[in-house]
Protein backbone atom coordinates (compact mmCIF):
# COMPACT_ATOMS: atom_id res chain seq x y z
CA UNK A 1 0.00 0.00 0.00
CA UNK A 2 1.13 3.48 -0.57
CA UNK A 3 1.18 5.72 2.60
CA UNK A 4 3.52 8.09 3.49
CA UNK A 5 5.09 5.89 5.55
CA UNK A 6 5.98 3.60 3.14
CA UNK A 7 7.95 6.37 1.00
CA UNK A 8 11.27 5.79 0.92
CA UNK A 9 11.88 8.88 -1.32
CA UNK A 10 9.83 12.07 -0.58
CA UNK A 11 10.48 15.35 -2.27
CA UNK A 12 9.20 18.79 -1.40
CA UNK A 13 8.74 21.94 -3.12
CA UNK A 14 11.86 21.09 -4.40
CA UNK A 15 13.40 23.71 -7.10
CA UNK A 16 17.05 23.91 -8.24
CA UNK A 17 18.75 26.69 -9.96
CA UNK A 18 21.62 27.01 -11.75
CA UNK A 19 23.24 31.01 -11.61
CA UNK A 20 19.45 32.21 -12.70
CA UNK A 21 18.84 29.31 -14.71
CA UNK A 22 15.82 26.99 -13.14
CA UNK A 23 16.70 23.20 -13.29
CA UNK A 24 13.40 22.10 -11.18
CA UNK A 25 10.60 23.65 -10.23
CA UNK A 26 8.66 23.27 -7.43
CA UNK A 27 8.81 19.33 -7.88
CA UNK A 28 6.78 16.82 -4.89
CA UNK A 29 7.36 13.24 -5.06
CA UNK A 30 7.00 10.50 -2.49
CA UNK A 31 8.70 7.27 -4.59
CA UNK A 32 8.14 4.24 -2.39
CA UNK A 33 9.25 1.04 -1.02
CA UNK A 34 10.06 -1.39 -3.87
CA UNK A 35 8.82 0.39 -6.52
CA UNK A 36 9.76 1.04 -9.99
CA UNK A 37 9.58 4.75 -10.90
CA UNK A 38 10.78 5.78 -14.44
CA UNK A 39 11.89 9.29 -14.92
CA UNK A 40 11.20 10.64 -18.37
CA UNK A 41 11.10 13.77 -20.53
CA UNK A 42 13.77 15.48 -22.99
CA UNK A 43 17.16 15.92 -22.66
CA UNK A 44 17.33 19.03 -20.11
CA UNK A 45 14.12 18.18 -18.48
CA UNK A 46 15.83 18.37 -14.85
CA UNK A 47 15.92 14.54 -14.61
CA UNK A 48 19.78 13.95 -14.32
CA UNK A 49 19.72 16.94 -11.71
CA UNK A 50 16.62 15.37 -9.64
CA UNK A 51 18.84 12.25 -9.54
CA UNK A 52 21.98 14.25 -8.45
CA UNK A 53 19.82 16.01 -5.45
CA UNK A 54 19.20 12.62 -4.13
CA UNK A 55 22.51 11.11 -3.97
CA UNK A 56 24.05 14.74 -3.11
CA UNK A 57 25.69 15.20 -6.11
CA UNK A 58 23.77 18.53 -6.50
CA UNK A 59 22.15 21.01 -3.52
CA UNK A 60 18.70 21.77 -3.47
CA UNK A 61 17.86 25.92 -4.25
CA UNK A 62 14.62 25.54 -2.13
CA UNK A 63 12.40 22.75 -0.63
CA UNK A 64 13.38 19.01 1.49
CA UNK A 65 14.40 16.04 0.28
CA UNK A 66 13.95 12.57 2.97
CA UNK A 67 15.89 9.49 1.35
CA UNK A 68 15.34 6.75 3.64
CA UNK A 69 14.71 8.88 6.58
CA UNK A 70 17.30 11.31 5.64
CA UNK A 71 16.69 14.97 5.34
CA UNK A 72 19.67 15.34 2.74
CA UNK A 73 20.05 19.45 3.31
CA UNK A 74 21.42 18.47 6.77
CA UNK A 75 24.12 15.61 5.95
CA UNK A 76 27.24 17.64 6.61
CA UNK A 77 30.11 16.53 3.36
CA UNK A 78 32.25 14.22 5.66
CA UNK A 79 28.88 11.81 6.31
CA UNK A 80 27.82 12.14 2.92
CA UNK A 81 28.83 8.81 2.64
CA UNK A 82 26.17 7.42 5.02
CA UNK A 83 23.69 8.31 2.76
CA UNK A 84 25.29 6.85 -0.62
CA UNK A 85 25.89 3.56 1.23
CA UNK A 86 22.13 3.23 0.74
CA UNK A 87 21.94 4.62 -2.67
CA UNK A 88 23.63 2.56 -5.83
CA UNK A 89 24.42 4.92 -8.55
CA UNK A 90 24.77 3.86 -12.78
CA UNK A 91 25.44 6.55 -14.98
CA UNK A 92 24.84 6.97 -18.93
CA UNK A 93 29.05 7.21 -18.77
CA UNK A 94 29.73 3.90 -16.52
CA UNK A 95 32.07 5.77 -14.45
CA UNK A 96 34.26 2.86 -13.73
CA UNK A 97 37.96 3.14 -12.88
CA UNK A 98 39.79 2.66 -16.11
CA UNK A 99 43.20 1.15 -14.12
CA UNK A 100 41.15 -1.05 -12.13
CA UNK A 101 39.89 -4.65 -13.35
CA UNK A 102 36.13 -5.35 -13.77
CA UNK A 103 36.38 -7.42 -10.23
CA UNK A 104 38.30 -4.38 -8.30
CA UNK A 105 35.86 -1.76 -9.65
CA UNK A 106 32.79 -3.92 -7.85
CA UNK A 107 34.54 -4.46 -5.07
CA UNK A 108 35.65 -0.98 -4.10
CA UNK A 109 32.40 -0.39 -2.72
CA UNK A 110 32.73 -3.10 -0.20
CA UNK A 111 36.11 -2.38 0.52
CA UNK A 112 34.44 1.26 1.35
CA UNK A 113 32.26 -0.60 3.68
CA UNK A 114 35.48 -2.26 5.47
CA UNK A 115 34.46 -5.40 4.57
CA UNK A 116 36.82 -9.15 4.77
CA UNK A 117 38.02 -9.96 1.74
CA UNK A 118 36.73 -13.49 1.63
CA UNK A 119 32.99 -12.14 1.84
CA UNK A 120 34.27 -9.22 -0.68
CA UNK A 121 35.27 -12.32 -2.45
CA UNK A 122 32.11 -14.29 -2.59
CA UNK A 123 29.76 -11.23 -3.04
CA UNK A 124 31.29 -9.99 -6.22
CA UNK A 125 31.91 -13.39 -7.63
CA UNK A 126 28.13 -13.78 -7.01
CA UNK A 127 27.11 -10.35 -8.32
CA UNK A 128 29.24 -11.15 -11.28
CA UNK A 129 27.47 -14.55 -12.07
CA UNK A 130 24.37 -12.66 -11.95
CA UNK A 131 25.05 -10.14 -14.48
CA UNK A 132 26.95 -12.69 -16.78
CA UNK A 133 30.50 -11.18 -16.60
CA UNK A 134 32.28 -13.88 -14.44
CA UNK A 135 34.55 -14.76 -16.82
CA UNK A 136 35.61 -10.78 -17.98
CA UNK A 137 36.52 -10.37 -14.33
CA UNK A 138 39.95 -10.11 -14.65
CA UNK A 139 39.42 -7.33 -17.73
CA UNK A 140 40.17 -3.52 -17.56
CA UNK A 141 36.49 -1.70 -18.74
CA UNK A 142 38.45 0.02 -21.37
CA UNK A 143 38.35 -3.39 -22.92
CA UNK A 144 35.00 -4.08 -22.65
CA UNK A 145 31.94 -3.04 -25.02
CA UNK A 146 29.43 -0.59 -23.82
CA UNK A 147 27.28 -3.14 -22.77
CA UNK A 148 29.68 -4.77 -20.68
CA UNK A 149 30.63 -2.04 -19.30
CA UNK A 150 26.98 -0.99 -18.33
CA UNK A 151 26.62 -4.20 -17.35
CA UNK A 152 29.81 -4.19 -14.54
CA UNK A 153 28.47 -0.60 -13.50
CA UNK A 154 25.20 -2.59 -13.16
CA UNK A 155 26.83 -5.19 -10.74
CA UNK A 156 28.80 -2.67 -8.88
CA UNK A 157 25.91 -0.44 -8.30
CA UNK A 158 23.77 -3.19 -6.58
CA UNK A 159 26.66 -5.06 -5.38
CA UNK A 160 26.26 -3.52 -1.56
CA UNK A 161 22.87 -4.31 -1.51
CA UNK A 162 21.29 -0.63 -1.22
CA UNK A 163 17.85 0.29 -0.83
CA UNK A 164 17.77 2.27 -3.81
CA UNK A 165 19.58 2.07 -6.99
CA UNK A 166 19.55 5.35 -9.11
CA UNK A 167 19.60 5.07 -13.10
CA UNK A 168 21.08 7.79 -14.60
CA UNK A 169 20.49 7.24 -18.57
CA UNK A 170 21.82 3.88 -18.16
CA UNK A 171 20.68 2.55 -21.79
CA UNK A 172 21.19 5.82 -23.37
CA UNK A 173 25.02 4.58 -25.25
CA UNK A 174 23.61 1.63 -25.67
CA UNK A 175 22.24 -0.79 -28.28
CA UNK A 176 18.52 -2.11 -28.49
CA UNK A 177 19.74 -5.54 -26.97
CA UNK A 178 22.36 -3.89 -24.49
CA UNK A 179 19.69 -1.40 -23.53
CA UNK A 180 17.09 -4.62 -23.25
CA UNK A 181 19.86 -6.61 -21.15
CA UNK A 182 20.73 -3.65 -18.39
CA UNK A 183 16.91 -2.85 -18.10
CA UNK A 184 16.45 -6.87 -17.29
CA UNK A 185 18.94 -6.84 -14.77
CA UNK A 186 17.45 -3.47 -13.21
CA UNK A 187 14.19 -5.42 -13.24
CA UNK A 188 15.77 -8.86 -11.45
CA UNK A 189 17.31 -6.15 -8.89
CA UNK A 190 13.94 -4.67 -8.26
CA UNK A 191 12.08 -8.51 -7.96
CA UNK A 192 14.75 -9.18 -5.25
CA UNK A 193 13.98 -5.80 -3.05
CA UNK A 194 15.26 -2.60 -4.71
CA UNK A 195 13.80 0.73 -5.23
CA UNK A 196 14.39 2.05 -8.40
CA UNK A 197 14.31 4.93 -10.32
CA UNK A 198 15.56 4.81 -13.81
CA UNK A 199 15.82 8.07 -15.59
CA UNK A 200 15.06 7.73 -19.59
CA UNK A 201 14.36 9.75 -22.56
CA UNK A 202 13.43 6.58 -24.55
CA UNK A 203 10.02 6.13 -25.46
CA UNK A 204 10.21 2.40 -26.22
CA UNK A 205 11.12 1.51 -22.74
CA UNK A 206 8.26 3.42 -21.40
CA UNK A 207 5.86 2.66 -24.02
CA UNK A 208 3.84 -0.40 -22.44
CA UNK A 209 5.24 -0.49 -18.97
CA UNK A 210 3.71 -1.95 -16.06
CA UNK A 211 5.76 0.60 -13.85
CA UNK A 212 4.80 3.87 -12.53
CA UNK A 213 6.08 7.24 -15.33
CA UNK A 214 6.92 10.75 -13.97
CA UNK A 215 7.57 13.12 -17.01
CA UNK A 216 9.57 15.77 -16.49
CA UNK A 217 9.47 18.55 -18.75
CA UNK A 218 11.55 22.30 -18.41
CA UNK A 219 11.90 21.47 -14.87
CA UNK A 220 8.38 20.30 -13.77
CA UNK A 221 6.61 17.62 -13.51
CA UNK A 222 3.71 16.86 -16.00
CA UNK A 223 0.03 15.95 -14.92
CA UNK B 1 41.84 -2.97 6.20
CA UNK B 2 45.33 -1.67 6.45
CA UNK B 3 46.64 -4.29 4.25
CA UNK B 4 44.51 -3.03 1.95
CA UNK B 5 45.48 0.19 2.24
CA UNK B 6 49.18 -0.69 2.13
CA UNK B 7 48.42 -2.74 -1.15
CA UNK B 8 46.72 -0.18 -2.78
CA UNK B 9 49.66 2.16 -2.03
CA UNK B 10 52.18 -0.07 -3.28
CA UNK B 11 50.44 -0.45 -6.58
CA UNK B 12 50.00 3.58 -6.85
CA UNK B 13 53.37 3.41 -6.26
CA UNK B 14 54.41 1.31 -9.05
CA UNK B 15 51.87 3.09 -11.21
CA UNK B 16 54.00 6.20 -11.07
CA UNK B 17 57.25 5.03 -11.23
CA UNK B 18 59.30 8.21 -13.07
CA UNK B 19 57.30 10.42 -10.66
CA UNK B 20 58.29 8.49 -7.47
CA UNK B 21 62.11 7.73 -7.85
CA UNK B 22 62.49 11.61 -8.89
CA UNK B 23 60.91 12.57 -5.77
CA UNK B 24 63.17 9.89 -3.76
CA UNK B 25 66.07 10.86 -5.12
CA UNK B 26 64.99 14.56 -4.37
CA UNK B 27 64.28 13.65 -1.11
CA UNK B 28 67.47 11.95 -0.55
CA UNK B 29 69.32 14.88 -1.94
CA UNK B 30 67.87 17.20 1.11
CA UNK B 31 68.65 14.50 3.79
CA UNK B 32 71.58 13.94 2.55
CA UNK B 33 72.71 17.58 2.76
CA UNK B 34 71.21 17.83 6.67
CA UNK B 35 72.78 14.75 7.61
CA UNK B 36 76.25 15.47 6.04
CA UNK B 37 76.18 18.71 8.70
CA UNK B 38 74.54 16.60 11.49
CA UNK B 39 77.54 14.29 10.83
CA UNK B 40 80.32 16.89 10.91
CA UNK B 41 79.10 18.74 14.16
CA UNK B 42 78.92 15.39 15.69
CA UNK B 43 82.67 14.81 14.54
CA UNK B 44 84.00 18.86 15.53
CA UNK B 45 82.32 18.38 18.74
CA UNK B 46 83.38 15.11 19.52
CA UNK B 47 87.29 16.67 18.23
CA UNK B 48 86.86 19.74 20.48
CA UNK B 49 86.06 16.96 23.66
CA UNK B 50 88.84 15.18 23.03
CA UNK B 51 91.17 18.25 23.01
CA UNK B 52 89.25 19.46 26.01
CA UNK B 53 90.08 15.96 27.84
CA UNK B 54 93.63 16.48 27.20
CA UNK B 55 93.66 19.99 28.21
CA UNK B 56 96.46 20.68 30.87
CA UNK B 57 97.14 24.13 32.22
CA UNK B 58 100.70 25.51 31.78
CA UNK B 59 101.90 27.33 34.77
CA UNK B 60 104.77 29.65 33.25
CA UNK B 61 107.24 30.89 36.80
CA UNK B 62 108.58 33.81 37.15
CA UNK B 63 112.46 33.94 36.21
CA UNK B 64 113.80 34.65 39.95
CA UNK B 65 111.22 32.28 41.67
CA UNK B 66 112.95 31.04 44.67
CA UNK B 67 112.99 26.84 45.30
CA UNK B 68 110.83 27.87 48.34
CA UNK B 69 108.82 30.23 46.10
CA UNK B 70 107.92 26.60 43.70
CA UNK B 71 107.30 24.70 47.04
CA UNK B 72 104.52 26.88 48.32
CA UNK B 73 102.96 27.70 44.50
CA UNK B 74 102.34 23.99 44.31
CA UNK B 75 100.93 23.85 47.67
CA UNK B 76 98.51 26.99 47.18
CA UNK B 77 97.46 25.20 43.46
CA UNK B 78 96.99 21.90 45.19
CA UNK B 79 94.46 23.20 47.62
CA UNK B 80 92.54 24.44 44.64
CA UNK B 81 89.39 22.50 43.56
CA UNK B 82 89.38 20.57 40.22
CA UNK B 83 93.48 19.64 40.02
CA UNK B 84 94.14 16.06 39.55
CA UNK B 85 98.25 16.19 39.74
CA UNK B 86 100.96 18.95 39.53
CA UNK B 87 104.21 18.22 37.53
CA UNK B 88 107.47 20.23 37.94
CA UNK B 89 108.69 21.04 34.67
CA UNK B 90 112.02 22.78 34.83
CA UNK B 91 113.57 25.32 32.27
CA UNK B 92 116.28 22.45 31.18
CA UNK B 93 113.77 19.76 31.04
CA UNK B 94 111.39 22.28 28.92
CA UNK B 95 114.14 22.95 26.48
CA UNK B 96 115.31 19.24 26.63
CA UNK B 97 111.53 18.53 25.24
CA UNK B 98 111.60 21.40 22.76
CA UNK B 99 115.00 20.02 21.30
CA UNK B 100 113.15 16.70 20.85
CA UNK B 101 110.17 17.75 19.42
CA UNK B 102 112.50 19.79 16.98
CA UNK B 103 114.26 16.78 15.75
CA UNK B 104 116.20 18.15 12.98
CA UNK B 105 116.08 21.65 13.73
CA UNK B 106 117.16 21.33 17.33
CA UNK B 107 120.95 22.37 15.96
CA UNK B 108 119.29 25.95 15.91
CA UNK B 109 119.11 25.94 19.60
CA UNK B 110 122.67 24.91 20.36
CA UNK B 111 124.08 27.80 19.63
CA UNK B 112 121.79 29.36 22.81
CA UNK B 113 124.14 31.18 25.80
CA UNK B 114 120.95 31.07 28.07
CA UNK B 115 118.35 28.92 28.27
CA UNK B 116 115.13 31.51 27.71
CA UNK B 117 112.24 28.99 28.91
CA UNK B 118 110.62 29.49 32.25
CA UNK B 119 110.30 27.04 34.95
CA UNK B 120 106.70 25.67 34.91
CA UNK B 121 103.90 23.36 36.28
CA UNK B 122 102.07 20.99 34.45
CA UNK B 123 98.93 21.28 35.97
CA UNK B 124 96.13 18.27 34.86
CA UNK B 125 92.70 18.83 35.57
CA UNK B 126 89.89 16.47 37.35
CA UNK B 127 87.43 15.00 34.67
CA UNK B 128 84.42 16.76 36.08
CA UNK B 129 86.66 19.82 35.73
CA UNK B 130 87.66 19.74 32.39
CA UNK B 131 84.98 22.48 30.96
CA UNK B 132 86.02 25.70 29.31
CA UNK B 133 84.81 27.88 31.67
CA UNK B 134 85.77 26.13 34.59
CA UNK B 135 89.34 25.73 33.56
CA UNK B 136 89.34 29.64 32.74
CA UNK B 137 88.18 29.93 36.12
CA UNK B 138 90.67 28.10 37.62
CA UNK B 139 93.45 29.48 35.50
CA UNK B 140 92.71 32.95 36.42
CA UNK B 141 93.15 31.76 39.92
CA UNK B 142 96.65 30.44 39.41
CA UNK B 143 97.36 33.92 37.31
CA UNK B 144 96.78 35.96 40.40
CA UNK B 145 99.31 33.75 42.68
CA UNK B 146 102.72 35.83 43.22
CA UNK B 147 105.53 34.28 41.21
CA UNK B 148 103.35 33.21 38.42
CA UNK B 149 104.65 34.98 35.04
CA UNK B 150 102.03 33.25 32.90
CA UNK B 151 99.25 30.73 32.41
CA UNK B 152 97.96 29.08 29.03
CA UNK B 153 96.02 26.34 28.24
CA UNK B 154 95.17 26.45 24.40
CA UNK B 155 91.87 29.29 25.07
CA UNK B 156 92.50 30.83 22.29
CA UNK B 157 92.15 28.13 19.98
CA UNK B 158 89.92 26.49 21.40
CA UNK B 159 87.59 29.67 21.41
CA UNK B 160 87.74 30.05 17.94
CA UNK B 161 87.54 26.46 17.33
CA UNK B 162 84.51 26.91 19.34
CA UNK B 163 83.32 29.95 17.67
CA UNK B 164 83.92 28.55 13.75
CA UNK B 165 81.82 25.47 15.00
CA UNK B 166 78.73 27.55 16.24
CA UNK B 167 78.67 29.56 13.07
CA UNK B 168 78.42 26.15 11.15
CA UNK B 169 76.07 24.82 13.44
CA UNK B 170 74.02 27.81 12.91
CA UNK B 171 74.04 27.82 8.94
CA UNK B 172 73.36 24.01 9.70
CA UNK B 173 70.03 24.96 11.43
CA UNK B 174 69.23 27.58 8.60
CA UNK B 175 69.63 24.85 5.78
CA UNK B 176 68.20 21.92 7.61
CA UNK B 177 65.13 24.40 7.94
CA UNK B 178 65.19 25.03 4.55
CA UNK B 179 65.78 21.68 3.32
CA UNK B 180 62.62 20.65 5.80
CA UNK B 181 60.41 23.23 3.72
CA UNK B 182 61.74 21.82 0.33
CA UNK B 183 60.91 18.26 1.06
CA UNK B 184 57.26 19.18 2.78
CA UNK B 185 56.61 20.79 -1.19
CA UNK B 186 58.19 18.32 -2.97
CA UNK B 187 55.87 15.37 -0.94
CA UNK B 188 53.23 17.73 -1.15
CA UNK B 189 53.49 18.63 -4.96
CA UNK B 190 53.95 14.95 -5.93
CA UNK B 191 50.56 13.61 -4.22
CA UNK B 192 49.02 16.73 -5.49
CA UNK B 193 50.15 15.75 -8.82
CA UNK B 194 48.79 11.78 -8.22
CA UNK B 195 45.75 13.41 -6.92
CA UNK B 196 45.24 15.68 -9.66
CA UNK B 197 45.85 12.83 -11.94
CA UNK B 198 43.38 10.56 -10.14
CA UNK B 199 40.95 13.07 -9.91
CA UNK B 200 37.67 10.95 -11.25
CA UNK B 201 38.64 7.96 -9.90
CA UNK B 202 38.24 9.80 -6.43
CA UNK B 203 35.26 11.21 -7.24
CA UNK B 204 34.01 7.60 -8.11
CA UNK B 205 35.00 6.59 -5.29
CA UNK B 206 33.09 8.75 -3.29
CA UNK B 207 30.04 8.13 -5.33
CA UNK B 208 30.09 4.89 -4.11
CA UNK B 209 30.07 5.81 -0.47
CA UNK B 210 33.95 5.56 0.36
CA UNK B 211 34.90 7.79 3.31
CA UNK B 212 37.22 10.74 3.02
CA UNK B 213 39.53 8.44 5.25
CA UNK B 214 39.21 5.53 3.16
CA UNK B 215 40.12 7.93 -0.15
CA UNK B 216 43.10 9.62 2.01
CA UNK B 217 44.93 6.43 3.86
CA UNK B 218 46.61 4.93 1.10
CA UNK B 219 47.61 8.54 0.26
CA UNK B 220 49.39 8.94 3.64
CA UNK B 221 51.23 5.67 2.81
CA UNK B 222 52.54 6.26 -0.55
CA UNK B 223 53.99 9.77 1.28
CA UNK B 224 55.73 8.07 4.57
CA UNK B 225 57.10 5.41 1.90
CA UNK B 226 58.42 8.11 -0.46
CA UNK B 227 59.89 9.47 2.89
CA UNK B 228 61.59 6.85 3.94
CA UNK B 229 62.64 5.49 1.07
CA UNK B 230 64.21 8.93 0.04
CA UNK B 231 65.91 9.24 4.01
CA UNK B 232 67.36 6.06 3.10
CA UNK B 233 68.74 6.83 0.09
CA UNK B 234 70.42 10.42 1.81
CA UNK B 235 71.81 7.76 4.64
CA UNK B 236 73.45 5.36 2.20
CA UNK B 237 74.87 7.44 0.38
CA UNK B 238 76.38 9.44 3.49
CA UNK B 239 77.21 6.12 4.87
CA UNK B 240 79.33 5.52 1.56
CA UNK B 241 81.09 8.30 1.40
CA UNK B 242 82.57 8.17 5.36
CA UNK B 243 83.54 4.81 4.39
CA UNK B 244 85.20 6.27 1.51
CA UNK B 245 86.66 9.21 3.84
CA UNK B 246 87.63 7.31 6.55
CA UNK B 247 89.89 4.68 4.15
CA UNK B 248 91.31 7.59 3.02
CA UNK B 249 91.88 10.29 5.54
CA UNK B 250 91.79 8.32 9.12
CA UNK B 251 95.62 6.73 8.94
CA UNK B 252 97.34 10.26 8.08
CA UNK B 253 94.68 12.09 10.83
CA UNK B 254 96.60 9.91 13.03
CA UNK B 255 94.50 11.39 16.34
CA UNK B 256 95.24 9.10 18.86
CA UNK B 257 92.24 10.40 20.75
CA UNK B 258 89.71 10.88 18.11
CA UNK B 259 88.34 8.44 15.59
CA UNK B 260 85.61 9.92 13.04
CA UNK B 261 82.70 8.68 14.04
CA UNK B 262 78.92 8.25 11.66
CA UNK B 263 75.89 8.94 12.83
CA UNK B 264 74.78 6.63 15.77
CA UNK B 265 71.42 4.52 15.93
CA UNK B 266 69.33 6.41 17.67
CA UNK B 267 70.30 9.67 15.08
CA UNK B 268 69.58 7.32 12.26
CA UNK B 269 66.72 6.51 13.34
CA UNK B 270 65.90 9.89 13.97
CA UNK B 271 66.15 11.20 10.42
CA UNK B 272 64.11 8.73 9.49
CA UNK B 273 61.15 9.61 11.81
CA UNK B 274 61.80 13.23 11.01
CA UNK B 275 61.84 12.47 7.33
CA UNK B 276 58.49 10.76 7.68
CA UNK B 277 56.92 13.20 9.55
CA UNK B 278 57.72 15.57 7.03
CA UNK B 279 56.33 12.95 3.98
CA UNK B 280 52.79 12.99 6.27
CA UNK B 281 52.45 16.22 5.98
CA UNK B 282 53.37 16.97 2.74
CA UNK B 283 50.32 14.46 2.27
CA UNK B 284 48.12 16.28 4.90
CA UNK B 285 48.63 19.56 3.13
CA UNK B 286 47.92 18.35 -0.74
CA UNK B 287 44.74 15.97 0.71
CA UNK B 288 43.61 19.28 2.99
CA UNK B 289 43.19 21.56 0.17
CA UNK B 290 42.40 18.32 -2.59
CA UNK B 291 39.40 17.18 -0.94
CA UNK B 292 37.82 20.43 0.40
CA UNK B 293 37.38 21.18 -3.42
Amino acid sequence: MKTAENALIRIFNVSKHYASKPALINISLDIFKNEFVFLSGPSGAGKSTLLKILYLGEGITDGQVLVDGMNIARIPKQRAHVLRRKVGIIFQDYKLIPGKTVFQNIALVLEAKGLGQRFIQKKVHSVLRTVGMEDRKTSYPLSLSGGEQQKVAVARAVVGEPKIILADEPTGSLDIDAAKTIFELLTTFHQRGATVLFATHDKALIRNTQHRVIFLKQGRIQA
Amino acid sequence: MISLFIKKALRDLNGNRFLNAITIVTIGLSILIISSFALFFLNTNALLNSWKKGIRVLVYLEQDATEANRLDLRYQIQQMAGIQDILFVSKDAALDRLKQQMQSQSALLENLKNNPLPDAFEVRIVDTSRELKKVAVLAEKIASLPQVEEVEYGQHFIARFSHVISIFKFVGYAMGGLFFIATLFIIANTIRLVLYSRKEEIEIMRLVGATDRFIKAPFYIEGLILSALGSMVGLVTLFTAYCAVLSKFQASLSLEMFKIQFLSLDQIFLFLAGSMLVGWMGCYLSLKQFLKS
